[in-house]
């Protein structure tokens, strides 16, 4: 930009020098954008203060997940001679996880865990994406009404010993759609879904009905392709609802081998009790009931921590549709 | 903005008399807006705004028009669509509802092969579940528990995201705002379990601390079953799992500030700390303002998973919230009645108070929880 006026030249230098000091492509993402010229230079203290509280912030978050994960991978030695607190992994072993996952209790949970997650979200996704969908058309057959029918569920819920009573009396105790059906859909997720889909510019669905497509057609080749952001961002919250219930499945399944894994531990970790077919193993082998119960841990937390990254650069978006305005 | 609020019925006076006679269908909808809301010198944009907003409801009206039949074979799929969702919402969020009644009974399960049945057997009492209830000193003590809780969480907890939001706000390299916040989203998307069990791994008396104090011949402690601690344990837990979340929305309000506003009061000669305070806080201002209101509304729920999963290691006396009262109460003790009874007046209460609190959000200009 060399044809420019002497004024904003002047104005410019600090931001090219600032551009030029970031250096290669790699570290110019670390690097800071230029400040506009009112801003006066940051000083010292101050950014190393604000440094030092959002590390404080962030490893207050992933210290605990660290030790967790370390914890787990380690061997009964080094967990004993660190005296429990292993902060630096060493002879990193996967014998924990062979042990929960060659079979047995948590094996068996895990699966339940899965696959609760995904028929439900797949189930969850459905209904609110066609709700949703429905509910956008402003003007259609009982649009209001319908509307009216699902927010009103957002100010009184009807309690735990009425639903209770009635999951009981519809004979969904001991089966797996005990863990689904009760709290399959969330109106807040619906009402973010619709308030996206409502986003889309007519133009592109009235032009499409012009072309002969029906409601069907409209949703799935234009609606949900333009709304994938948002898409993403509710099948994680739903696919994140359904791996971290343990209530539904606490009274409602008596059968300790339907159980989920956030159940399992419950007691393997909380009640402090050896999963069951390891006690033997933890009390001769190598094997440390501290490190199996770390593994449980990052079992449960794996799916979790490796998904949302992916769809965080979304949330904002996903939060404030349906939320308050931004 | 009162007319946002009142528009959803569609009987204002501007939206129905003009337009009774507009032909039925979407082909009219340019037209009429055009002829309503003329591009007028002396008309202000709020009220141009109002006017469009009136004409498209009138549109929408004609639209609506003609029979039930001939309605219902337009929108058919569209009713099908949303059919699934009202349905579960009726069988487990309305059909529960009238099981309240239960709360007026002796009711008992083994009356009748189904529990539902058993309903239409079960002797009336009237309200002498209520009168039990409010001479339980345990009730009481689960509703000062509630309220110490919430009184707590809203002074500890809710001013965390506000400060985490000021704090990355003011970082200006984007990697690391990136950074930092996908970091301190994680915990939000951890279960409770998981979130209870990582603080037991590290704080309680078999954990990493104080192992490692004993270890070093210092004294362990516990600090998982300690009732006295209890409530700042539960609200710890909270901002550890949740503050980072809550950074969010802030976020938002703070990235919809106009810069402009920071030069011009850069101008007038303000410095950093002056721009916060004439600048950003009052940005902040509503959207503080408006979740502060809507929590209050939920104020008699504090954490329900949460305490459950530790009422065991306290014990009751420091980890009896309502919520877990009722629990403890029907599911555990199967005092069906008594427990419902509990469960109606929490309802109750938090029905007024979060319809209290939409019409104070309404009040101050905002939305509250039923935008459309």
């Amino acid at each position: 930009m060399s044809a420019v006026t002497e004024g904003s030249v002047t104005e410019d230098r600090p931001k090219a020098a600032g551009r030029k000091a970031s250096g290669p492509e790699g570290l110019g993402r670390w690097a800071a954008p230029p400040r506009p010229v009112w801003e006066e230079e940051p000083r010292k203290a101050g950014l190393a203060g604000k440094g030092i509280a959002l590390t404080i912030a962030c490893l207050g978050v992933l210290f605990p997940l660290w030790i967790v994960v370390v914890t787990s991978l380690s061997t009964k030695q080094t967990i004993s001679e660190a005296g429990g607190l292993v902060l630096i992994p060493r002879d990193i072993t996967f014998i924990a996880y062979q042990e929960l996952l060659s079979g047995g209790q948590v094996t068996r949970a895990t699966v339940v865990s899965l696959g609760v997650t995904l028929v439900g979200t797949l189930f969850s996704m459905t209904v609110s994406i066609l709700s949703a969908y429905g509910l956008s058309r402003i003007g259609s057959l009982g649009h209001r009404w319908f509307l009216m029918i699902l927010l009103a569920t957002m100010f009184f819920g009807a309690g735990l010993i009425p639903t209770y009573l009635l999951v009981q009396s519809l004979g969904l105790t001991d089966t797996y759609l005990a863990l689904i059906l009760p709290s399959a859909i969330s109106v807040f997720n619906i009402l973010v879904l619709r308030a996206f889909f409502m986003g889309i510019s007519p133009e592109l669905t009235d032009s499409a009905r012009i072309d002969g497509a029906g409601d069907w057609r409209i949703l799935w080749q234009i609606v949900i392709p333009l709304s994938r952001a948002v898409i993403a961002v509710i099948t994680l919250f739903y696919a994140v609802g359904y791996w971290s219930a343990w209530f539904n499945a606490s009274i409602y399944l008596s059968d300790q081998d339907m159980m989920p894994l956030q159940n399992v531990m419950i007691q393997l970790v909380q009640k402090q009790e050896p999963p069951v077919g390891l006690g033997q193993a933890i009390k001769t082998g190598q094997l440390s009931a501290l490190a199996v119960q770390m593994a449980v841990m990052v079992l449960a937390l794996l799916p979790v921590a490796f998904l949302s990254p992916f769809v965080q650069k979304h949330f904002k978006k996903g939060m404030l549709t349906g939320a308050v305005k931004g | 903005m009162a007319h946002g609020t009142t528009s959803r019925g569609g009987t204002s006076p501007q939206g129905s008399t003009p337009h009774g006679s507009t032909p039925r269908g979407t082909a009219s909808r340019g037209a009429t807006s055009v002829t309503d809301a003329p591009p007028d010198a002396g008309v202000s944009e709020a009220e141009r705004r109002t006017l469009r907003k009136a004409s498209r409801r009138a549109s929408r009206k004609a639209a609506n028009g003609g029979t039930f039949k001939a309605r219902l074979k337009r929108d058919r799929t569209l009713v099908l669509m949303t059919l699934p969702a009202v349905l579960l919402v009726l069988v487990f969020n309305y059909i529960p509802i009238l099981g309240n009644v239960v709360a007026f009974q002796e009711y008992d399960p083994y009356i009748s092969d189904n529990g539902f049945v058993a309903i239409f057997h079960s002797p009336w009492v009237g309200f002498e579940q209520f009168s039990r209830l409010f001479e339980d000193s345990a009730f009481w003590d689960a509703v000062q528990n509630t309220l110490v809780l919430f009184g707590l969480q809203l002074l500890l907890f809710f001013p965390v995201p506000v400060l985490l939001a000021l704090l990355i706000n003011s970082v200006i390299r984007p990697r690391v705002r990136a950074v930092s916040q996908a970091i301190l989203y994680l915990p939000h998307f951890f279960s409770w379990v998981l979130v209870i069990t990582v603080f037991q791994q590290i704080f309680g008396g078999a954990g990493i601390i104080a192992q490692t104090l004993r270890e070093h011949g210092h004294e362990g402690f516990d600090l998982m079953t300690d009732p006295g601690i209890f409530k700042f344990l539960v609200t710890a837990e909270g901002v550890w799992k949740d503050a980072g979340w809550g950074v969010i929305v802030f976020l938002a309000a703070l990235a919809s500030v106009s810069p402009d506003l920071y030069e011009a009061s850069a101008m007038d000669g303000a410095g950093r700390w002056r721009r916060m305070w004439h600048v950003t806080l009052p940005a902040l201002r509503p959207v503080i303002a408006l979740l502060l209101v809507l929590r209050v509304g939920d104020a008699l729920t504090v954490g329900f998973e949460q305490i459950l999963l530790q009422r065991d290691a306290v014990g009751p006396g420091a980890a009896e919230v309502l919520d877990t009262y009722v629990w403890w109460n029907g599911v555990r003790n199967q005092d069906f009645s008594y427990a419902a009874a509990a469960g109606l007046i929490k309802g109750v209460v938090s029905l007024g108070l979060v319809l209290a609190a939409n019409k104070i959000a309404h009040l101050m200009g905002e939305q509250g929880v039923y935008k459309k």
